[in-house]
């Protein structure tokens, strides 16, 4: 079906924010709230991801969704009372909808047994609100009864229809309520017309005396006589929907028989009269149901309109167009710090039109940008929301108890991060409740709460967005963090680390402190992946720890993937960036700071402690800087692979905003190189990556260096 | 004559599938996200057919029908139900709000086309 695959996009989509409207609402329902209108929301959830999932024969996922959706329809009739039990079962059967939807999404399938439980656990509810004995309460039974789904389509072309034509003859007498609901018999007509060949004749016998006061009392009676090859089912179809609106009988000829033979007035006498009785409550209805529900419409049609709930509308634009306004934005930040610069040399006065001017420009092209970052920014709620199962499900293959509680979820980050951050993040949270909480017997005896918590929280900070996983947990247990690593040869045996030092440990390719792996996070991926994975997205991970009182993970990401705020510094003659998300500090060192220890190796000496010193032009291929240069600045900066080092550059201009622009098209991976901007000049620059300088620098790399430097410390 | 029909559901992609069916068979489909929104678009565009999900947020179908129904001049605009379930009942209390006929979801294009053809004899 040409263009299916959208809509199925479309669906998943919608599916994802149904689904966060579920998560939503069953918090609210835990937190004590109860209100109607939460179950109703919660049932209009899972009623139209079912009616949706149906469309894609999703067979599974529309099963599911249905028994889930039957016993929110108990909930919310009444039938069965929303106990915390219920409640929890809701709150799986919801997790256990989105790894369905999830697998639909990828085309994978589930596992049969966790479905068969959480079926079961839903048909146990059932089972649960009936009461037991004999006699099952009435409208429970006719509800599951009832909502035995069957699909049924609709088939107009069904494979009834015979070569041999059939004769049908139709005696149809439509009640008042049959226009009252919006049918015409004219158009019925039609519609039987495309099947055969119609013959119709109108009784008009039942037509009262004009002089009779009720006039609008429908009294046609049509006899139709048809002659199809569609069959008896396609005949029927076409009175589907006046079923109980109409007197209708339907009968095959064997032969052919003369219309009139067959209504004769005594016949059609014997067959009205028992139903003369049945439009008039009917017809009370329809004139009754307007009068005494209308206030009640009314009235909460205003309520819901003035309620400012309503959905903003939105515009769904295909991610290149936006890619593309990206880039013609990034050229316009360019070309303004240009001008600018221009502005600036020509040492126009200030104040006159054309600093003005220039002012204004800035001005509008930062609004620009910060309006076309907006537009790919999302909320990180259902990045977070999904960690609540994560938490459920970790703490549950561990035995532990925990809660998630979720601060600044409405935070907004550019979409390919919290897409990005999916992974680093899930593994994070799984690392917090695995190794961070304690076990329930060993919070007791702490005397803390049995239920651990993990705070995830996400904030805006100066450009950058900061989100933090924390646990009440034991904390890291240093010297087993240092035993291990020191084990594992990532550290020299003998090696004094400080706390933070052997905090960041952890981090390091091929730690693993877990005894024994367990379950969940110890599937052989450490935390340097997610390390990494942070920084591929331009970000920072740091932690802290304090003993008996939980760690805290903090993740430091740029706002957007498109600018970067870097340090302008020259190297051999050379205009480069550095990011600044990776400069902890800019030293000036005096002449006693750099000790010689080797002919190409020199340690900065800094509080007591001491850092290699690379000299970034050397790595680069430059000739060598001279130490002496009073210009000469330090930059130190954190690595994953060296922790801190020292990178020797020969001046610091300024920190900026750069927009940034692609090498790999065009000379593939650089090792020391992320990527390139223009600068307001004009000029090309390349953005730094110190992670790679570092690691390729002879002096870290060598065991001999890094026990140099153990050895100072 | 051109054929307007307005589709409300509270679903984005039942609204797609919808319009994209009744679009491409020529009808000009309107689509409103819920009872309350549907009202108002009904009111404007006085659409020649309504096809209505029930389960919706701030008006359900039901509701819909019974407001459409509650205007005489309305009586004869042929509406819809979208809807998963296929209970007598759900039929019986669709009718009694005064619906005109139903689909069930999932639905075939065609045979939606068939049947909102059926009711306005157009197109």
């Amino acid at each position: 079906m040409a263009g299916h695959d959208s809509f199925r996009d479309l669906f998943f989509e919608e599916a994802e924010d149904l689904l966060g409207t579920l998560v939503d609402d069953i918090a609210r329902l835990k937190s004590g709230e109860r209100d109607e209108e939460i179950v109703h929301s919660i049932f209009r959830a899972v009623h139209s991801i079912k009616g949706s999932a149906g469309a894609f024969a999703l067979k599974h996922l529309v099963s599911f969704a249905h028994r889930f959706e039957t016993v929110l329809d108990a909930v919310r009739s009444d039938r069965l009372p929303l106990t915390p039990h219920l409640l929890r079962i809701v709150e799986r059967s919801a997790d256990h909808l989105s790894v369905l939807v999830e697998a639909a999404r990828n085309e994978r399938s589930t596992d049969q047994a966790t479905t068969g439980a959480a079926l079961a656990a839903l048909d146990a509810c059932l089972d649960d609100g009936v009461p037991s004995g004999p006699e099952p309460s009435l409208p429970m039974a006719e509800r599951v009864l009832v909502f035995s789904f069957a699909p049924l389509a609709l088939d107009f072309d069904d494979g009834e229809a015979k070569p041999l034509p059939q004769t049908f003859t139709i005696r149809f007498r439509p009640h008042p309520a049959l226009y009252d609901n919006g049918h015409e018999p004219g158009l019925m007509i039609a519609s039987l017309a495309e099947l055969g060949t119609v013959q119709t004749e109108v009784d008009l016998s039942a037509l009262p005396d004009w002089s009779a006061p009720d006039i609008i009392e429908p009294a046609l009676v049509w006899h139709i006589r048809i002659e199809t090859t569609a069959g008896l089912a396609a005949v029927e179809q076409i009175f589907e929907f006046v079923d109980g609106l109409c007197d209708l009988s339907i009968s095959e000829d064997d032969s052919p028989v003369a219309l009139p033979d067959l209504f004769d007035s005594e016949d059609a006498a014997t067959e009205e009269a028992p139903s003369i009785p049945a439009p008039e409550p009917a017809a009370d209805q329809l004139v009754e149901t307007p009068q005494s529900s209308s206030p009640a419409i009314a009235a909460s049609a205003v309520a819901q309109a003035s309620d400012g709930s309503a959905p903003r509308p939105t515009l769904r634009v295909d991610l290149d167009r936006i890619e593309r306004l990206f880039n013609a934005v990034g050229e316009l930040i360019i070309n303004q710090s240009m001008i600018a610069q221009r502005v600036d040399d020509l040492q126009i006065q200030f104040d006159t039109d054309m600093t003005s001017h220039v002012e204004s420009y800035r001005l509008l092209a930062r609004d620009i940008q910060e309006a076309v970052m907006a537009i790919r920014a999302q909320p990180v709620k259902p990045l977070f929301q999904r960690m609540s199962r994560i938490v459920r499900e970790a703490a549950e293959g561990t035995g532990k108890q925990a809660q998630l509680i979720m601060l600044g979820e409405g935070t907004e980050i550019d979409k390919t991060v919290v897409e990005r951050l999916a992974d680093p993040l899930t593994h994070m949270v799984r690392n917090s409740v695995d190794h961070g909480l304690e076990s329930p017997e060993q919070r007791r005896a702490a005397g803390k709460d049995p239920v651990g918590t993990i705070w995830l929280s996400a904030a805006h900070r100066s450009g950058s967005v900061v989100i933090t996983i924390r646990d009440d947990g034991a904390g890291l247990d240093r010297e087993k963090v240092l035993r291990v690593a020191i084990s594992k040869g990532l550290v020299p045996a003998g090696a004094e680390l400080s706390e933070t030092e052997i905090d960041n440990l952890i981090f390091l390719p091929g730690f693993s402190t877990a005894s024994a792996t367990s379950l969940l996070s110890g599937r052989g991926v450490g935390l340097d992946v997610v390390r990494t994975a942070v920084q591929a997205l331009g970000g920072r991970v740091s932690i802290v720890s304090r003993p008996g009182k939980g760690t805290e993970f903090t993740i430091g990401l740029p706002l957007t993937l498109a600018v970067l705020d870097g340090m302008l510094i020259s190297v051999g003659g050379t205009s480069m960036i550095v990011p600044i998300a990776s400069v902890l500090e800019t030293i000036r060192p005096l002449p006693g700071d750099v000790q010689q220890i080797g002919p190409d190796e020199r340690l900065l000496s800094i509080r007591g402690r001491y850092v290699p010193i690379i000299d970034l032009a050397e790595a680069l291929g430059f000739p060598r800087a001279e130490t002496n240069d009073p210009a000469m600045l330090l930059l130190l900066v954190e690595t994953e692979s060296r922790g801190t080092c020292a990178l020797l550059v020969n001046r610091v201009h300024d920190q900026r905003q750069v927009v940034i622009k692609g090498l790999e098209g065009n000379y593939g991976q650089v090792a020391g190189v992320s990527a390139a901007t223009v600068l307001g000049d004009g000029q090309i620059a390349l953005i730094l990556d110190p992670e790679g300088i570092i690691t390729r620098s002879p002096l870290a790399n060598s065991q001999a260096g890094a026990q140099r430097v153990a050895a100072l410390t | 004559m051109a054929i307007t029909v307005l589709a409300i559901d509270d679903s984005r992609t039942m609204r797609s599938m919808v319009r994209r069916a009744l679009g491409a068979a020529g009808f000009i489909c309107e689509v409103a996200e819920d009872g309350v929104e549907g009202m108002r678009r009904f009111g404007e565009l006085r659409p020649d057919v309504v096809i209505t999900d029930i389960n919706m947020p701030n008006m359900d179908g039901f509701g819909v029908i019974e407001m459409i129904r509650q205007d005489a001049a309305n009586r004869a605009v042929p509406i819809l139900v979208l809807t998963t379930e296929t209970a007598p009942e759900f039929k019986d209390r669709a009718r009694n709000a005064g619906a005109t006929g139903w689909i069930v979801k999932p639905f075939e294009d065609q045979s939606l086309v068939q049947v909102v053809r059926r009711l306005t004899g157009g197109l």
